[in-house]
């Protein structure tokens, strides 16, 4: 599953993440990498970026990037 | 001495930094970067010691320019200790910069700062057992209330004294056993970094790093090569995820054996979110808190413009009243210095610091990253990023604190961008103008046309650029820091650092500015300035008069309504000009050149090239738009 397509207040395990080595080395340094535990707290109107829980702390990610982290439920 | 604070960002590494730094502190750039640092004085032990404020890195890896000064700076023999910031209510993500720390074989203390955040999460940290597991002092405190500083620099003092060197941290067998073969290859080696350091980089995949050691060891490529495909087979990664992994495994075993998770107290602080960011009241809140801050900065500098400004009037009809011929050289000088030194006192001041002072509350409660979250989908459409918007809105009061304000967005070309569109953001010198010529002889109706129309071209510009400087940046990855209460010192300390920035460097130049201004008026150059104008006046039809008030207008905008009487002749513009050519007038003002205070602001930020590149955009804006106002008046009247 992709993190884009789970609703709201689920909680989910990072898997992978498929794209840009430059980003996905941010998304490790923030937290977010395999093996990770995360909750979606909330997405923004319009297609805005959705905002997850990463080991207590809030981290805000564009759909872009979100699209393409591969997830599955925890 | 020399002590170095370093740590992750939100970790309340600046807090503590305004905590014990002067009014003196300095802001630097590293050699040939834009990379920033700011340094005061302090006073430890009777002794005067220098403090270094390092911008906040999650790692220190070699590939982000910034980490990489940071890690030449700290091993660079200017530093004599490292005060690593954590933050205790989010420790393993903290503790795996630490880990890297160690490597660098400096001198360590660490600021186990927020005690009261973990406090309030239930988290219990065991300092002492922290400080044993690291092997270097471990200083709980409380930055934010000044709590633990003194026992900090204290310790940091001796340690830096006595130059205690840490030990780095053990890996697993399989990557130690890969890095003692690296290392010891890597001996002889000259680099900033030391051996073993140098190989776990190397290892990372660092490759400005790695560019650097092939010139010395040209086989270290292949080398790594066999250590990736080696780390490859036994752990399914790339040898750089498996360093990293590490670090953070080392990281929370360590957490888990020094720390304690209690009872959580849910306060007011956690359910914020849920209204600030709700996707309807998050808007609302989003209005009425820029429309507040708005509002209190633009009635706080329209209160003191006012009296300043006539103050000023005064002082300069007293002056002329001295000389018996006003129109002589030298009080014509004297009344152009007094009108630069009063453009600063009363017109940007009044408003930069109720501003700066307003920015640095929402900046130090955490509310600008949310603004950013709230509005990333809205500007996405424009090519742009959701911070942006800041810049904007503040370029209504004045352009000067906008472009300082880009300073929150990290990537160059976007504060490019939002540079330059904040400068066509009519500001209140421009209102005056709007407001003095549209408004006040064709209706307030045609005055908010101008505004609106205003918007238009800036959203067009905006879509414009985007396409021309095209955005490297994939989306949005963007830590949201938990709400704070701001310290009254870490916001006045920085509202007052940055307004001596302006004083200090744009003021003296404003002023010069002026003078120049004035001799070119004494010296009857006004023919030659309205022919220099002359092909912007005749391809907009106006009359030629109007090079001299434009040219003012540089140096302050409402300059050129000012004196554009002077120079047609009349106050009464309308026996002087058509509505169409007040309107082409109005619309030309609003987006030409920058003021010269703006340009000077987007000189010290962003440099001279940029400046220029505005600048001529700006003009070029003003042109087109100028020409479609005036065809669209020719068309309606």
């Amino acid at each position: 599953m992709k993190l884009l397509d789970a609703p709201k207040g689920s909680l989910l395990r990072v898997i992978d993440y498929r794209g840009g080595k430059g980003v996905e080395f941010k998304l490790r340094q923030l937290g977010l990498a395999p093996g990770h535990k995360i909750k979606i707290l909330r997405y923004a109107p319009l297609g805005g970026p959705v905002m997850i829980d990463v080991e207590g702390r809030s981290v805000a990610i564009g759909r872009g990037i979100a699209a393409r982290i591969d997830v599955e439920v925890s | 001495m020399r002590i170095a604070l370093i740590g992750q960002p939100n970790c309340g590494k600046s807090t503590l930094f305004n905590q014990v730094a002067g009014y003196k502190a300095e802001t630097g750039n590293f050699s040939g970067t834009t990379v920033t640092f700011t340094e005061s004085k302090v006073r430890v032990l009777g002794d005067i010691v220098e403090v270094v404020d390092l911008p906040g890195t999650y790692t220190l890896a070699g590939t982000n320019p910034a980490e990489r000064e940071v890690i030449k700076y700290l091993t660079s023999n200017n530093v004599d200790v490292v005060v690593n910031v954590l933050d205790a209510s989010h420790l393993s993500h903290g503790l795996t910069m630490t880990v890297e720390l160690l490597e660098l074989e400096i001198p360590i203390v660490i600021a186990l700062n927020m005690m009261d955040e973990a406090d309030r999460i239930g988290i219990r940290v065991d300092v002492e057992a922290l400080s044993e597991a690291l092997g270097v002092p471990v200083i709980p405190m409380i930055a934010s209330k000044g709590r633990g500083i003194q026992p900090l620099f204290v310790k940091a003092y001796e340690v830096g004294r006595q130059k205690t060197m840490p030990k780095p941290a053990t890996y697993s067998t399989d990557l130690e056993r890969h890095l003692s073969v690296l290392t010891h290859s890597l001996k002889d080696v000259e680099s900033y970094l030391n051996p073993r350091a140098l190989a776990i980089k190397l290892i990372e995949g660092d490759e400005p790093i790695l560019a650097q050691i092939s010139e010395q060891l040209p086989g270290i490529a292949s080398d790594l090569q066999v250590i990736d495909k080696a780390l490859r087979q036994v752990r399914g990664q790339s040898s750089a995820w498996v360093v990293t992994g590490e670090r953070s495994g080392l990281a929370e075993n360590l957490v888990k054996r020094v720390t304690k998770q209690g009872q959580r107290n849910i306060t007011f602080r956690d359910k914020l979110d849920d209204l600030l960011l709700h996707p309807f009241f998050g808007y609302f809140f989003l209005l009425l808190i820029l429309f507040l801050f708005f509002q209190a900065v633009y009635s706080f500098g329209g209160w003191l413009e006012t009296p300043l400004m006539n103050l000023f009037a005064e002082l300069e009809d007293w002056l002329l009243g001295l000389f018996k011929a006003p129109q002589a050289f030298v009080p014509q000088v004297l009344i152009a210095l007094i009108q630069g030194v009063s453009g600063g006192v009363a017109i940007v001041l009044p408003y930069l610091v109720p501003f700066l002072i307003g920015l640095g509350v929402l900046e130090d409660i955490g509310y600008l990253p949310r603004v950013a979250f709230l509005m990333d989908a809205l500007m996405h459409k424009l090519g742009l990023h959701g911070k942006s918007i800041v810049p904007f809105i503040l370029g209504f009061g004045c352009n000067v604190p906008a472009i300082m304000s880009t300073r929150i967005l990290e990537d160059k070309r976007e504060r490019f961008i939002s540079a330059a569109l904040s400068t066509m953001v009519p500001c209140a010198a421009r209102l005056a103008v709007v407001f003095g010529l549209v408004a006040f002889y064709l209706g307030p109706v045609l005055a908010l046309g101008i505004y609106i129309f205003d918007l238009l071209v800036i959203a067009v510009t905006a879509k414009l650029l985007s396409k021309l400087v095209p955005d490297e940046s994939p989306g949005l990855i963007l830590e949201m820091p938990v709400y704070r209460i701001p310290t009254f010192k870490t916001v006045t300390n920085k509202a007052w650092w940055r307004i001596r920035e302006f004083v200090v460097e744009a003021w003296p130049l404003l002023i010069v500015g002026s003078v120049v201004l004035s001799v070119m008026n004494y010296l009857k150059v006004s023919i030659y300035l309205n022919t220099l104008v002359w092909p912007v006046s005749w391809l907009l039809g106006l009359p030629k008069e109007v090079g001299v008030p434009l040219i003012f207008g540089v140096l302050r905008k409402e300059l050129s309504l000012v004196m554009l009487g002077q120079a047609l002749g009349s106050m009464e513009f309308a026996n002087v000009l058509s509505s169409e050519q007040m309107i082409t007038y109005a619309v030309f003002v609003v987006f030409y050149i920058p003021c010269l205070a703006t340009m000077l602001v987007i000189r010290k930020e962003l440099g001279g090239k940029m400046m220029w590149q505005i600048a001529g955009l700006n003009t070029a804006v003003a042109l087109v738009a100028a020409l479609f106002a005036r065809g669209l008046a020719v068309v309606f009247f």
